[in-house]
């Protein structure tokens, strides 16, 4: 029987010869994830369960990310329930403070998932890992509790939308405009429930950070996951990080698909998504005079340091407009660590935009830049919603590195290309 | 299992930010979660919910986080049902993990508004507006969920032995 690439990770991770759309089935799981505000809840009820060890200590992974350098004394108590449980059941990848990251941007870099994985986190946007030809899909704390200790997940199979990409990407365009792109076209609902495969000619041209930002918004469109086969260069990424073997897994030729859309990279423009839902996209021709006060460039979405070497690159020798505050977010330590090495933070610093250490932070209106009532912010974070980052009232509207950036020196939403 | 309640009723896209603002997702205790649910969305929600109260809604519900406390803020709040026209997955399984009743009915969820009183038969997946005397049938759980829903949650299905 024929199958997607996601259902075919999945049968084989279920020791099946076959899956097909709708199926029930329990896979085994080769990472399980979870950050300072999920994996509390997760380990109440790993204590519920009665479980004593968890499955496998090198396959569970728990990253302080979201509140963390500690936000105020209730983090705190989250950081240390975590740091404990870790300790105590000798979990391999623990990474605290000084030693993490944005956890989606941090564990392809630290080699922790390959092709052909199969990969549950407690935190939505675990769906990134797709971009290295893995299953990666977002659970509750309860689905990572049960990980932990059984190594198995349930899932309902998914059915998919085939995405087929042709030409090329144009100057100041990026993977954050094809899937804000995308979730304009589709609606946050568009793909619920269903894989988003990404495949053609066109994705070669799509660098792995690309990749990455594309599949961690597919949640925004309603997806279980989102994939791209793993080609010559996410294997090369994958050595580059990881000394496991990845598996890849091609869609059958006649494969089922709900829908198939074909989209040319090359006539993709900048685009910003507009308050309050992802799928609220205008052209950056379109957009008008929105005047802004703040600009977030980082997140798991765009932390990478290619986001940020976009954002300096524009923003070099110029200076931060008055009214914005401007804050820069690498997504891991090693990003930082090149930043600084490669001159680009001085050149954040000169500008007069400020540099944060790696946190979720201002993403989810956890800390580092909360809005004021009224307050408007371009962000290159994922998600828009109703006081997503601070107030109520205050507005974020989302957009590529380049367009952030282009943002903060001109003081209201603006093209990189005018800049 | 028949839940009888009075509506509260909400639009599209009802994310986990409104649900429970991050600000407050640095504790994991349950009543405290409960006393901020809704509150970015409807502020007297915690002043207006009673217990046995049904939620209503349109598409797409609970999307964005993966928050758990989203519908544990609901379940804790007094709500013992939530039918909306679709749910967004995540908050679908995680429902179905922690023993929130959810019924997904596009018909019901569009027809019966706020302060109807309602009766629901998850089994039967039968849905029944008291107020306006109107039925609706929706399709009720697989076997699969329906085991972990019987049995009270996930991690009870794993204590006794229904998930191995």
């Amino acid at each position: 029987m024929s199958m997607t690439m996601t259902q075919k990770i999945l049968a084989a991770h279920a020791g099946l010869e076959s899956v097909s759309a709708g199926e029930l089935i329990l896979v085994d799981i080769d990472r399980v994830l979870g950050n300072d505000i999920t994996s509390p809840v997760a380990i109440r009820e790993f204590n519920n369960i009665g479980a004593k060890e968890v499955f496998d200590r090198d396959k569970v992974t728990m990253v302080m990310d979201h509140f963390a350098p500690n936000k105020d004394i209730k983090a705190a108590v989250q950081c240390k329930m975590c740091r404990d449980f870790c300790s105590e059941k000798e979990v391999t990848h623990f990474y605290d403070v000084g030693r993490m990251g944005i956890e989606h941007a941090l564990l392809p870099e630290k080699g922790l998932v390959v092709a052909g994985d199969v990969v549950i986190g407690a935190d939505s946007h675990t769906c990134t890992y797709g971009a290295l030809g893995a299953f990666s899909t977002g659970v509750g704390s309860t689905d990572m509790a049960c990980g932990m200790a059984t190594g198995k997940a349930w899932f309902k199979v998914p059915s998919a939308i085939k995405f087929v990409l042709t030409g090329k990407l144009n100057k100041h365009v990026s993977g954050k405009d094809v899937i804000l792109h995308i979730i304009g076209k589709i609606g946050v609902d568009g793909a619920l429930y269903k894989s988003m495969e990404f495949v053609g000619e066109g994705v070669k041209s799509l660098t792995i950070y690309d990749r990455l930002t594309i599949c961690n918004m597919a949640i925004e469109a309603g997806a279980k996951n989102g994939i791209f086969e793993a080609d010559e260069e996410a294997l090369a990424y994958i050595a580059e990080h990881s000394s496991r073997k990845p598996v890849v897994y091609t869609a059958d030729a006649d494969a089922e698909y709900d829908e198939v859309i074909e989209i040319d990279l090359s006539t993709i423009k900048s685009t910003v998504a507009f308050p309050h839902l992802p799928e609220n996209t205008r052209t950056i021709d379109e957009v008008g005079e929105v005047v802004i006060d703040q600009v977030v460039i980082g997140s798991c979405t765009n932390g990478h340091y290619k986001d940020l070497e976009e954002a300096a690159m524009i923003i070099k020798g110029k200076k931060v407009a008055k009214n914005v505050r401007a804050i820069i977010i690498p997504a891991t330590q090693d990003i930082y660590l090149k930043a600084m090495e490669n001159g680009l933070l001085k050149i954040f610093i000169e500008a007069g935009c400020v540099v944060s250490t790696p946190t979720c932070g201002p993403c989810l209106g956890g800390y580092m830049g909360i809005l004021a009532a009224g307050e408007r912010a371009v962000a290159t974070t994922n998600r828009n919603f109703v006081g997503r980052m601070g107030d109520v009232t205050s507005e974020v509207y989302l957009a590529s590195p380049a367009v952030a950036a282009a943002s903060a020196i001109a003081g209201k939403i603006a093209d990189p290309a005018k800049v | 299992m028949i839940f009888t309640g009075k509506v509260l009723k909400y639009g599209d896209n009802v994310d986990t930010d409104v649900i429970i603002p991050a600000r407050y997702l640095n504790t994991i205790d349950k009543k405290e979660l409960a006393s901020h649910c809704m509150e970015d969305i409807d502020k007297d929600f915690t002043k207006k919910v009673n217990a046995g109260d049904i939620m209503v809604a349109g598409a797409n519900f609970g999307c964005g986080s993966s928050r758990e406390h989203a519908p544990i803020a609901i379940k804790e709040s007094g709500i013992s049902l939530v039918i909306a026209e679709s749910f967004a997955r995540i908050f679908y399984r995680n429902s179905i993990n922690i023993g929130l009743a959810i019924l997904e009915c596009p018909e019901a969820a569009k027809a019966i508004c706020e302060g109807d009183e309602v009766e629901a038969d998850l089994d039967k997946g039968i849905i029944y507006d008291k107020t306006t005397g109107e039925k609706f049938e929706t399709k009720p759980f697989p076997k699969f969920i329906e085991k972990i829903i019987n049995s009270g949650g996930l991690v009870e299905a794993i204590k006794n032995g229904e998930i191995k």
